[in-house]
């Protein structure tokens, strides 16, 4: 029998959620409801600060947050640690493999020797599971492959101490005691997942995150040719077709995976208005992924006039429109 | 998106691994497909990597005009920034900016040097010398 069933997901955090809840007999466990549960989707744009010399803006909630809030709301434990050193992190990591434990792993991405050069950046928030050990080598399901694989305890050993924003300090975690959850917890916890991600969609205080901060990069990118000059406005586009687009989204800057937990929890629930609400952020997915067509276009040097600029800002203004009238049609469900 | 646009472009990761993508099956409904890549991704992937690739050509000319010291160079080469490097290496922010100064870097102890030969994943001697 396989010590753990690997389960491909879009996004490797559900991934790790999804498949850990999964071996520990939650079988109902998706990566959509994952994501839905621990109120993944959100918008930010935060102006001032930089990643890799490009805008910072986020598509989806802060690291770690999913696995915490979904484990919380089904009433299961969670154990997190770190480590100062890594002999003792190897020797944890080794102590719960021979006790049959799956346990998801913080890493950093450069270390990834399996991941393609193209895609090993400083990115320290990817999350893994490691499961077995042979030899010197640990078997990992990495959420994001299609396939199990195998990483040298070496490498292993440098992903999991990757310095630098959000360093791992050899962070593991697993559910732990006993987990039963019942069709209520679930259907609560759908519900409490919904009202956060209104919250956090429709309500954050400031205009840079929720639905208006996406009216804020809207203004920001009618902005970028005359203030930064068409190389540096190409890369500021590129970063966010990246952001919103790159493995780990799904597509549509994590929109699609929500569309597809609000179906999930018309049927769990048995309520047949959030379809409608899946519907919207179907066509926000969809007007996502044209405007990262469009911006591919500025970016490839095909067009960069101005008016492709302000066409792409249009699109966000779609997009706003688009997502407040969903979370305002979820919100106006009073579900409880 | 339908299942039947999930695009099926090159990309670096097509010899590796397809990615997951949720997308609507003919009755509306979820379901995940498989994707080899997106050429609009891939060419924003691209476009990163020029931007590097430039960053670490300017970084090299910097270091040969003798305006950055090797430490620079590396930091570039190795995709890293002063705060990542800060990480690594254990020292401040302002004293690693210090040591792009080619008459800091100069004078610097061997200890400092096999700390950044070590991160960077080199030898003391070619931290000194780029070429």
């Amino acid at each position: 029998m396989s010590k753990y069933n690997h389960i491909q997901s879009a996004h490797c955090e559900n991934g790790v959620t999804t498949g850990l809840l999964q071996h520990h007999g939650v079988n109902f466990m998706t990566e959509p409801l994952a994501f839905g549960i621990g109120s993944g989707l959100f918008y930010i744009h935060i102006p001032f600060l930089k990643i890799n010399n490009g805008p910072a803006i986020a598509f989806r909630t802060m690291p770690g947050a999913i696995f915490s809030r979904t484990c919380k709301s089904l009433g299961i434990k969670i154990k997190r640690v770190k480590f100062k050193d890594s002999a003792t992190a190897q020797k944890f990591l080794d102590e719960k493999i021979q006790n049959n434990t799956p346990v998801g792993c913080q890493v950093g991405v450069f270390h990834l020797t399996y991941f393609p050069k193209e895609y090993r950046f400083h990115f320290n928030a990817h999350n893994l599971i490691v499961f077995d050990k042979k030899e010197d080598e640990y078997v990992v399901s990495d959420p994001v492959m299609e396939n199990i694989t195998q990483i040298s305890s070496y490498d292993l050993d440098r992903a999991r101490f990757a310095k630098g924003p959000l360093a791992p300090k050899g962070h593991i975690y697993f559910p732990e005691g006993n987990i039963d959850v019942s069709k209520e917890i679930l259907k609560k916890a759908i519900i409490k997942g919904i009202n956060r991600n209104v919250r956090d969609m429709l309500y954050i205080p400031g205009n840079i995150a929720g639905v208006k901060g996406i009216k804020f990069t809207s203004k920001k990118i009618r902005s970028w040719k005359d203030k930064l000059g068409v190389k540096t406005a190409s890369l500021y586009l590129g970063q966010i077709v990246r952001m919103q687009e790159e493995i780990g989204t799904g597509g549509g800057g994590f929109r699609f995976i929500y569309a597809a937990f609000l179906q999930q929890a018309a049927e769990i629930l048995e309520d047949k208005r959030l379809l409608e609400a899946s519907n919207l952020m179907s066509k926000s997915g969809d007007l996502w992924r044209m405007s990262a067509m469009k911006m591919a276009s500025i970016f490839k040097g095909r067009n960069q006039d101005q008016k492709a600029f302000d066409v792409i800002a249009d699109l966000y203004l779609e997009i706003y429109k688009t997502e407040k009238a969903a979370f305002t049609l979820l919100k106006k469900l009073k579900l409880s | 998106m339908k299942k039947n646009d999930i695009p099926q472009d090159d990309s670096a990761l097509a010899d590796i691994s397809r990615e997951i993508c949720y997308a609507q099956n003919e009755s509306g409904e979820y379901e995940t497909g498989l994707s080899k890549g997106w050429e609009v991704k891939k060419a924003a992937l691209d476009l990163a990597w020029e931007d590097v690739h430039d960053r670490i050509a300017l970084a090299k000319k910097q270091v040969l005009n003798g305006e950055k010291s090797p430490v620079y160079f590396y930091m570039e080469l190795k995709l890293m920034d002063v705060q990542i490097l800060a990480g690594y290496t254990g020292f401040y922010k302002w004293t690693i900016k210090r040591h792009f100064k080619p008459s800091v870097f100069a004078k610097l102890p061997v200890v400092k040097l096999e700390v950044y030969a070590k991160i960077f994943d080199i030898t003391v001697d070619e931290l000194k010398n780029v070429q």
